[in-house]
């Protein structure tokens, strides 16, 4: 029997569970990471590595453990280094005595011939033909797109909740409604369900949330382990968070093509090369959240990695260039939630005497006029 | 009867409580070593404010600061709880008005704070490395057997400061003792000490933050002149210590306790009695999920009165 596995990021899992499952697969669905898969993942990653390896490789261990026997993931195109990560991962697990095996999908457009071999050895497999298969990843789709709906609604409901932390209750429960839903018909009707139970959040309108634009490298990004749910904790602080990316965004524009054209074209002046992760699209973005009038953005890369370390060099002369304050926060196995928080709290702090002060000086204009 | 506001900021290495009037004059300060108890050092310096204070004054509103402030706003009864960046950047303004850059070092973190017509516009605090902190002063200065208090005086008397690798604590460390079986003497290391570290400093917290002045240098590390007087050559400026450099972070969440408390008039402060009251801590791991979040109760005489630290706030509803 193959039981299929992948690595655990963000609210994906529920995509990706859908999908193996549709294929006739046993899936063994990875754990939210806790410390202890970190733990694991320090102990056998090479100590410069960076955080989403040591967490990938923690998460594969538990999942091998659990019995999985085929590995899914993803490759990359350089310089990065995450390109190489899954490579280094499976050897890493065999020398550990796992046996298993491992498929590594490299970006279609970097080999579309080896993409497509990749994929027919799976399907054959799993004895599913190609429109079977295309079905169910039309499906799979759909849910991505579900959830990534659901979470922007989510962030943008929590800064206006009374009752503190039950747009974080209600969401949890949303993502059970979705994960049960699996027919087009069902993802549709569970998306009206979730909006439904959403928006009835008790709300206080009078509330004016800031905006802040998060940034940075995906894993960390989208996997609220990572990144000590800053998106909750800025909720809280009464902030409405837009990421950079989002799965099925993301999987559009930069997975099937090569990033999105007006992110590359703002960040042009500042970085005209493309040096791997998502160093240019942080330097591009920030100038966008600056345009579309976001009162501030947070950069949050894992320590070590050299994209987002050239994007943060370059941060601050756009800051100053387009008047958006930038606070660039690293994480690594050493973060603490603590730190993280205190950094955050300032940060919304000078957000919100900036606006105001802003706001100050535009009236004060206003009365001059008349 | 005149109505007064309290200041607690707990800190990985100090403690200071700030008693202050309604024009924002200090009318009590107190300022401890934590010990790694926070709770004890809130409810010990609470006994000796009381002790100081005149009978006439009445806390009209309480706010905390620091890495330990939802402990210790939980324990007191805080109005408010801010964050150390946010309080030392009123404290500032309030000292020196037209502040432009505050340099703060503590016992554990360093941070820079820009400001920019009164209000906050960038900051930066160490994020990986704690190289160049009190803690390591405290430290370097008890293996030269040289009083942390006189650590100043002495780097002042050098002449030729020797150059010291300050990156790294452990090997500014094995520097300082090359040095040292190099001849060097030791107000030469001391002195070469201040420069390694202000110039840590300035390459990793400072790093592309526009430094203006005038340039203010708050905490507990501000009472070392050798450091001050690194800066200032470092710089090229004048470096202004405040009279109360010491107690800063307390005196800011004092001064933004008075402006909530003219809105919110009604305290939650518990009174001084709360030094005698009984506090408990204890931590479980909720098994609920795959996260395995450690649950901290704080229990007042056997009441809990507070609790936090689950990721899906299934535990959080007490924490309002």
């Amino acid at each position: 029997m193959i039981k299929v596995s992948f690595a655990h990021m963000g609210y994906s899992y529920l995509g990706f569970k859908q999908l193996v499952e549709d294929m006739g697969f046993e899936v063994v669905v990875p754990a939210s990471p806790s410390p202890a898969t970190l733990d694991k993942g320090v102990q056998y990653a090479p100590e410069f590595a960076c955080i989403p390896f040591k967490t990938v490789l923690g998460t594969y261990v538990e999942v091998l453990e659990r019995g999985a026997n085929l590995i899914i993931t993803s490759g990359g195109v350089g310089p990065c280094r995450a390109g190489l990560y899954g490579v280094l991962q499976e050897k890493i697990l065999r020398d550990l005595g796992y046996n298993f095996e491992m498929v590594i999908f490299d970006p279609p457009l970097t080999g579309l011939w080896s993409f497509f071999t990749k994929l027919r050895k799976i399907l054959k497999k799993a004895k599913v033909s190609w429109p079977a298969f295309i079905d169910a990843l039309r499906r799979a789709w759909t849910k991505l797109k579900l959830l990534d709906e659901l979470e922007q609604l989510s962030t943008s409901i929590r800064p206006y909740e009374i009752k503190r932390g039950e747009t974080t209750r209600i969401f949890h429960r949303c993502l059970k409604i979705a994960d049960k839903a699996r027919s087009l018909k069902e993802i549709e009707d569970a998306r009206q369900e979730c909006r439904g139970l959403l928006l009835n959040v008790q709300r206080d309108p009078e509330r004016r949330p800031l905006k802040i634009g998060i940034i940075g490298e995906i894993y960390v990004l989208l996997e609220p382990f990572m990144n000590l749910e800053i998106e909750k904790t800025l909720g809280e602080m009464g902030a409405i968070t837009h990421r950079s990316i989002y799965l099925a965004q993301y999987a559009k524009t930069d997975v099937l093509a090569h990033g999105t054209e007006d992110v590359r074209q703002a960040a042009y002046p500042y970085l005209n090369k493309f040096l791997g992760g998502h160093g240019q699209n942080s330097v591009g973005e920030t100038i966008i959240y600056a345009k579309n009038g976001f009162d501030g953005v947070v950069q949050i890369s894992p320590f070590t990695c050299i994209p987002e370390m050239v994007a943060k060099s370059i941060l601050p002369k756009v800051s100053r260039d387009f008047g958006i304050p930038v606070l660039c926060l690293n994480i690594d196995e050493q973060t603490g939630r603590a730190g993280i928080e205190t950094r955050l709290e300032a940060f919304t702090d000078l957000l919100r005497q900036r606006r105001e002060k802003m706001e100050a000086k535009r009236n004060a204009s206003l009365l001059l006029r008349c | 009867m005149q109505a007064c506001y309290l200041g607690v900021d707990v800190g990985s290495v100090s403690t200071n409580l700030v008693v202050i009037n309604n024009k924002g004059e200090i009318l009590s300060s107190i300022y401890l070593r934590t010990h790694g108890q926070p709770i004890e050092a809130v409810k010990e310096g609470l006994r000796q404010l009381k002790k100081n204070l005149p009978a006439t004054v009445t806390i009209a509103g309480a706010g905390t600061t620091g890495s330990g402030r939802t402990l210790a706003g939980a324990v007191i009864g805080a109005d408010i709880v801010k964050n150390e960046i946010t309080a030392h950047a009123i404290a500032a303004r309030q000292e020196v008005p037209d502040v432009q850059t505050i340099i703060e070092i503590g016992g554990q973190d360093s941070k820079i704070i820009i400001m920019r017509e009164g209000i906050v516009t960038d900051f930066a605090m160490n994020t990986v490395c704690a190289a160049g902190t009190g803690s390591f002063l405290d430290q370097q200065a008890a293996r030269l057997k040289i009083p942390i208090e006189s650590f100043g005086e002495l780097a002042a008397k050098s002449t030729n400061p020797v150059r010291i690798a300050g990156r790294c604590t452990v090997f500014a460390e094995s520097d300082m003792i090359h040095k040292q079986q190099m001849g060097h003497n030791t107000e030469d290391i001391v002195a070469g000490l201040c420069e390694a570290l202000v110039r840590n400093y300035l390459n990793n917290i400072a790093k592309g933050k526009e430094i203006l002045p005038p340039i203010v240098f708050q905490g507990g590390v501000a009472a070392n002149r050798g450091i001050q007087a690194a800066f200032s050559k470092a710089l090229q400026s004048e470096i202004i210590i405040p009279k109360h450099f010491g107690v800063m972070g307390a005196l800011g969440v004092a001064l933004l306790t008075r402006d909530y408390s003219k809105k919110h008039p009604q305290t939650k402060f518990k009174g001084f009695e709360v030094s005698e009251e009984n506090f408990q801590a204890s931590s479980f791991i909720c098994n609920g999920c795959s996260n395995l979040c450690e649950i901290v109760n704080i229990k007042e005489d056997g009441n809990l009165i507070a609790r936090w630290g689950s990721r899906c706030g299934k535990w959080d509803t007490l924490s309002e």
